[in-house]
């Protein structure tokens, strides 16, 4: 199984790349490699650079890339606007969504979609037709056609916010999701909507990367990698037991790794 | 850490409506003194009252100082340097549209305002004002058969002189302010609407305003009177060539709303702003005020303010009616060295009234965006209510916003609310939209039209998605 993977080329690849914001270093080398139909779960202690990691690959403006490389289906991807890189299929699901007051959740999600549509030369859908689409994916999250009507993630609770990001995953389709702590704050329940919405929208073409604390997500999608990240660098890669053993002895226990190069 | 070339970029969209109508026109010369005065007054035919009203409005200007309160910055005036009557030349009685000079058809083609009967626009009755005249109004026929008057004050000076008798500086007297003074003596044309007892009129209305010559100032008066239980919407439309000079547009709205009567007053303003360096624009000194006359009358102002290189203006409310209601949904963007002053004022006389203020600033480039307002609550004014909200978004480091909120109450049985706050388009909400495929300057134009979400509601539908699409003009590369 994970050799027939293999066979195929990666959707992502980040080499040794190092990163700082204001000048103060956050990545400090960080190599991964994602292969169609891989979840690579991202563990490590707050402040380690995990969501520094997801921003950068996502294109966020605040940090600079002061070495390596990211590429996206081969191609480097380094100097493309957050946008670009949407379009072309990598999707952040962001820690905590951000509000936009005053702009319909229905009306972001459509400019969204035709946005990502019209990059894979699919036609743009009107109102009625997105309407339907819509309607569609909302099942995947069970959330109510109330939401589209609100503003963008105001008012929403934790929880719904997080079934948002899921939501436009699922129009969106894209070749790689790395969502980001998308697990935290979600009570049981709301915990397994989510999951079975990311299992529903990721196939064999399809690369994850969880950014999570928790065993409890890894329960719902079994993990092929699973990595540890301290002080902006991968420090020990395993299979999805070593997020058990993680579990058990807390992050102290990394402490002692070394690097291994 | 927002790209400030970027933003740049997005405001700097070129102005459309920028250019000139080559017309002959007839200008009297420059200076103002009694006899240009009288010399308007003759021109326009008029009864003696209204000579009268203008030669005392012109004794109190003339002992009148110009304010400075507002702490706008400009060259000062010269007022002797101004034409105070320009008007394109046409055959002196026109009896159909046909007869209007194809170049000023065309001229308001161009703006997007057509007025010739295949062409007109099919919902919305116009009223074409070109300089100092009216050029011609749409749908009268239509309009007459409801009992609804809608024509250029000029006209209704003639046909309707006992209206205009009875109404005319009663809601801004002439010595109200120094630029209601001065258009109180100057005025040259400008739009007049009767609305009789119980009739809803049937379409909304709608002037458009429209500067050509570079040295003649425009002084428009509008008159609106609503009698008991009518209603009507009534919308304006502004936009200049660009000059190099400054040219100054002092225009007075008066609003009456008799008992039970509604009116809505929506304006979308785009005079010629000047360029980057802050060279040129309109100055747009403006007294807009409404009478809730009657028991349960309702006047609602809504605005939309992007253009002009000052903007100072303050569509007020006085509300005498019990549960009288005053309304003031306020958008004003302002870019490159524009000023803006603008807010309202809500004079609470009778009993049990209640107003609603609403005002968004957005602040680009090096401009400065203020809001000002007053809610006043008199002694006679027990049970009533305002609320006030007011929020200003900033775009760049470079522009400034204020907001001087003043409260009067001599009324304890009285409610008073205020909100205010100010926010930046924020890096992480750019991200969040960029991240989803959406384009950087879409991404902006989005948060903006969010952010005036409340007031675009309130505007009629057309009028919004204009309004939605010349913010995003506007603000097209100033964003980054």
């Amino acid at each position: 199984m994970q050799n027939k993977m293999k066979e195929s080329d990666p959707i992502l690849e980040v080499k040794n790349l190092s990163a700082s914001t204001d000048n103060l270093p956050i990545l400090k080398g960080v190599s991964l490699t994602v292969y169609p139909g891989e979840v690579h779960a991202i563990m490590g202690r707050n402040g380690c650079g995990k969501s520094t990691l997801s921003k950068i690959i996502a294109g966020h403006p605040s940090y600079n890339i002061t070495n390596g490389d990211i590429k996206f289906l081969g191609e480097n991807i380094n100097s493309l606007e957050p946008e670009e890189r949407a379009q072309s299929g990598i999707f952040l699901g962001f820690q905590y969504p951000i509000e936009i007051p005053g702009v319909s959740n229905l009306e972001f999600l459509r400019v969204s979609t035709n946005a990502r549509r019209k990059f894979l030369n699919k036609e743009e859908l009107d109102t009625f037709d997105f309407e339907e689409l819509v309607k569609e994916k909302l099942e995947i999250v069970k959330m109510d056609h109330a939401f589209l009507s609100r503003s963008v993630n105001q008012g929403f609770s934790g929880g719904e916010k997080k079934r948002n990001e899921i939501l436009q995953m699922a129009l969106l389709e894209p070749k790689i999701a790395i969502l980001d702590e998308t697990d935290s704050g979600l009570d049981i329940d709301a915990l397994r909507i989510v999951a079975s919405g990311i299992k529903k929208i990721s196939n064999a073409q399809t690369g994850i990367i969880l950014i999570t604390h928790y065993q409890r997500l890894l329960d719902e999608i079994k993990p092929n990698y699973v990595h540890v990240m301290s002080d902006g660098q991968i420090i020990k890669t395993g299979e999805s037991n070593l997020a058990l053993e993680l579990e058990e002895k807390g992050y102290e226990w990394t402490d002692n790794f070394i690097k291994e190069t | 850490m927002v790209n400030e070339n970027l933003v740049k970029d997005v405001v700097k969209e070129p102005y459309k409506y920028g250019f000139v109508t080559d017309i002959e026109t007839e200008k009297i010369e420059k200076g103002l003194n009694e006899d240009i005065i009288r010399l308007i007054s003759q021109k326009k035919e008029e009864p003696k009252f209204l000579l009268d009203f203008r030669l005392k409005a012109f004794k109190k200007w003339q002992k009148m100082k110009e304010p400075d309160w507002a702490g706008l910055g400009y060259k000062k005036i010269d007022y002797q340097d101004i034409i105070y009557y320009s008007a394109p030349k046409q055959k002196q009685k026109i009896s159909s549209l046909d007869e209007v000079d194809p170049k000023l058809l065309e001229t308001f083609d161009k703006l997007g305002i057509p007025l010739t009967e295949q062409k007109k626009l099919t919902n919305v009755a116009v009223d074409a004002v070109f300089d100092s005249v009216s050029i011609a109004t749409t749908f009268r026929e239509e309009l007459a058969e409801h009992g609804v008057t809608f024509c250029s004050i000029s006209e209704a000076v003639k046909n309707h002189a006992d209206l205009i008798e009875k109404y005319l500086g009663t809601v801004v007297p002439a010595s109200d302010n120094y630029f209601a003074a001065l258009n109180s003596a100057v005025f040259s044309d400008g739009s007049f609407v009767y609305i009789p007892k119980g009739v809803t009129c049937p379409m909304d209305l709608s002037s458009y305003f429209r500067i050509n010559s570079g040295d003649s100032g425009q002084f428009e008066r509008t008159l609106i009177i609503a009698e008991e239980s009518s209603s009507v919407s009534y919308l304006e439309g502004c936009t200049a060539p660009m000059f190099d000079t400054n040219t100054l547009h002092a225009a007075v709205v008066e609003l009456i709303a008799l008992d039970d009567a509604s009116i809505k007053y929506s304006t979308v303003q785009n005079w010629y702003a000047g360029d980057e360096e802050g060279i040129g624009g309109i100055f747009n000194f403006v007294t807009k005020r409404g009478k809730c006359l009657g028991k349960r009358s309702k006047i609602s102002w809504s605005q939309v303010e992007t253009g002009s290189a000052i903007t100072w203006k303050y569509p007020s409310c006085l509300l005498l009616g019990e549960e009288s209601v005053g309304e003031f949904y306020s958008v004003a963007l302002t870019n490159n060295l524009q000023q803006a002053d603008t807010g309202t004022k809500m004079i609470h006389i009778g009993p049990k009234t209640k107003s609603t203020i609403v005002s968004k600033g957005i602040s680009a480039g090096n401009s400065k965006n203020s809001y000002r307002g007053l809610v006043k609550m008199g002694t006679k004014a027990s049970g009533s209510r305002n609320y006030s909200q007011c929020d200003s978004m900033l775009i760049g480091d470079q522009a400034s916003a204020n907001t001087f909120p003043y409260i009067k109450s001599q009324q304890p049985n009285s409610e008073i609310e205020h909100e205010a706050s100010t926010c930046r388009i924020s890096e992480d909400q750019l991200f969040y939209l960029q991240s989803r495929g959406i384009e950087f300057e879409e991404a902006v134009s989005m948060m903006v039209s969010g952010f005036c979400r409340d007031v675009f509601n309130q505007l009629p539908m057309e009028f919004a998605a204009e309004a939605d699409k010349l913010l995003a003009l506007k603000l097209e590369g100033s964003v980054g």
